[in-house]
């Protein structure tokens, strides 16, 4: 749109630029909350004065966390779920792509293996079998019950084959003509050409890995082994059941130093998908919408 | 054009056997973790005991199902996912058109980019990490009630989490609040592909901003608006159980369980593996009606294709 300067336009670009200010902070605001919480005093977080800002600036929530085994254990854990676990999926989810992105008179049977995932994608397994199945298979309480059962993200897999069937086949052509093999087109023409939609779903699985609590919950026993958010939840959840009303002074006065705490502990949680995702986000216009468009 | 034309010979399988060699490992998990398990459904069939396994376990062909239908647990998660997840999708989708146009509208690029980023931040969170900060919030004791009582608006805490009045409404409203930056992306796509002439022409003609979104704007993404809305029907049973899993407490069942959070508790707190998947079973089948409707409009209305 071109700009032009007129009285009208003046008054409905500062409408529009109130509004965008209004919509970032509603989106920050609650963020902040917990950020600030984390780095306030106990007293101030219990009595409610803590906002958006500090107040009696502290990091002893900060100190007492680097102090607890069992997070850093737990993040460990979750680290080495996403390295895994986004490994398995970045090789499967390519390997199993660029296959099916080909015309059926190339590889006939395209169709039968893309219905099949397709329906897999849809309608999913049922909970109580999809247990037992992880569990016969003698996965229950490793990392790869983790990293194994989700190691195709079908999702992903089809929006990266819808990217590499819009890649131009020119140049696929032209590669050929130079005697490029099969294998060599994928790993050295698709592959690099479809870095946006490659970048796109690796942050999704990437970011799946790390937030998914409910496979550690259900999947892992070992205290040990349990990755961050699984950790994270069931310490919450074991917290709210207590209602303020029910509860002793003692209960109370742990409560209390609990809530910096668990502040601290939620900021962490977040810190790795907050600096990892922005500077995936000039990737994901083309990579998704390309991507969703059929070939 | 773009196919590379085998002239009318077949491909043997000494010229094909590398694709099913590659996509044979992704095919093997799917296999595996999730047809097995989706074949597994039939233990809804059965009483099933985990210790008999599927083959030993007794057949008892409907029983499960109408003892389901007795249950009054029943209407109630398939009549809450209903109301949340609707609620959720529709408001979503209003909001995220919203911002994609005010960040349409605006010409500052550095405006416009960080604001996007900053919304698209809470997609990208776990609802682990954002039920704690709600806690904190609208919970017992948390901000907002700290906020009413300076302002004297209230005199008690009111548990806004642990209220039926208010669970479902914060529920809609927090899902929103996480995904509306998110789900702006594909409409953002689409405004960027209209024709600036078209504009220019419109201001050659004297149009308005306002008039030129109702006539231009709006009318260049409304295709995009009802694929959107059409896809969404398949979701209209997924009210989101990582987010209600992480919030709720038994005082709230009443407004806020959902199918997949009993089918949980049914399977893993009270082992009643067999009615549990019975449950997931006939929400899977309605969603299956809700898919093919939704994907046949799609393909019918905006030429939409999954693959």
């Amino acid at each position: 749109m071109k700009r032009y300067h007129s009285l009208e336009n003046t008054i409905f670009e500062t409408i529009v630029m109130i509004l965008l200010i209004l919509t970032g902070l509603f989106s920050l605001l609650p963020l902040l909350h917990i950020i600030s919480l984390s780095f306030s005093s106990k007293t101030a977080a219990l009595a409610g004065w803590v906002y958006i800002w500090p107040v009696d600036w502290t990091t002893s929530a900060y100190t007492t966390l680097l102090e607890d085994n069992r997070f850093s254990q737990a993040i460990l854990v979750s680290f080495e779920r996403v390295l895994l676990g986004g490994g398995i999926n970045f090789i499967l989810t390519i390997c199993t792509a660029y296959p099916l992105s080909l015309e059926r008179e190339q590889f006939p049977g395209r169709q039968v293996y893309i219905w099949i995932f397709v329906f897999a994608m849809l309608f999913g397994g049922s909970l109580v079998p999809w247990y037992f199945v992880i569990k016969s298979a003698g996965l229950i309480d490793t990392i790869w019950a983790l990293v194994i059962p989700s190691g195709l993200p079908v999702y992903n897999m089809i929006l990266l084959l819808n990217f590499f069937r819009n890649e131009p086949q020119s140049i696929k052509e032209a590669a050929i003509i130079d005697g490029v093999n099969q294998f060599q087109l994928m790993t050295r023409i698709f592959v690099p050409l479809a870095v946006p939609a490659i970048a796109t779903v690796t942050v999704f699985s990437v970011v799946w890995h790390w937030n998914n609590f409910f496979d550690g919950m259900l999947l892992i026993s070992t205290p040990a082994k349990i990755p961050l958010q699984t950790y994270i939840q069931t310490l919450t959840n074991a917290n709210f059941t207590i209602t303020s009303s029910s509860m002793t002074q003692e209960e109370l006065e742990a409560l209390t130093s609990l809530k910096t705490f668990n502040a601290a502990k939620i900021v962490v949680a977040a810190i790795p998908v907050a600096v990892f995702y922005p500077f995936m986000q000039r990737f994901f216009v083309s990579g998704i919408t390309l991507g969703s468009v059929k070939g | 054009m773009r196919t590379i034309r085998t002239r009318g010979r077949k491909v043997t399988i000494h010229e094909t056997w590398p694709y099913h060699l590659l996509v044979l490992p992704g095919l093997a998990v799917i296999v595996i973790f999730t047809i097995v398990p989706f074949l597994g459904n039939v233990i809804a069939f059965q009483d099933f005991k985990p210790i008999l396994g599927i083959f030993k376990s007794k057949w008892i062909g409907f029983e499960n199902f109408t003892y389901m239908f007795k249950l009054k647990d029943t209407w109630r998660i398939f009549r809450n996912s209903l109301i949340i997840a609707s609620s959720k999708l529709i408001l979503t989708l209003l909001a995220s058109i919203f911002f994609s146009l005010l960040l349409h509208e605006t010409f500052s690029i550095k405006m416009k980019k960080t604001v996007q980023t900053i919304c698209f931040l809470p997609h990208f969170l776990s609802w682990v990490i954002l039920a704690t900060i709600f806690r904190n919030i609208f919970g017992d004791g948390g901000l907002l009630n700290t906020m009413l009582m300076n302002m004297g608006i209230v005199s008690q805490d009111i548990n806004f989490l642990g209220s039926n009045a208010w669970f479902r409404q914060l529920l809609i409203s927090t899902d929103v609040w996480k995904e509306f930056g998110y789900g702006a992306i594909i409409f953002l796509a689409a405004l960027a592909g209209i024709n600036q002439e078209i504009y220019e022409a419109a201001d050659i003609d004297g149009a308005g901003r306002l008039a030129k979104i109702r006539h231009i704007t709006l009318p260049s993404i409304v295709i995009t608006i009802v694929l959107v809305a059409t896809l969404n029907l398949a979701n209209i049973l997924n009210a989101g159980f990582d987010q209600v899993y992480n919030l709720y407490s038994p005082i709230v069942y009443e407004s806020g369980d959902i199918i997949d959070t009993y089918v949980y508790r049914m399977s893993f707190v009270n082992a009643q593996y067999s009615l549990a998947t019975a449950v997931g079973l006939l929400k899977s089948a309605i969603s299956f009606i809700m898919i093919s409707i939704s994907y046949f409009l799609a393909y019918r209305f905006a030429g939409y294709r999954l693959f």
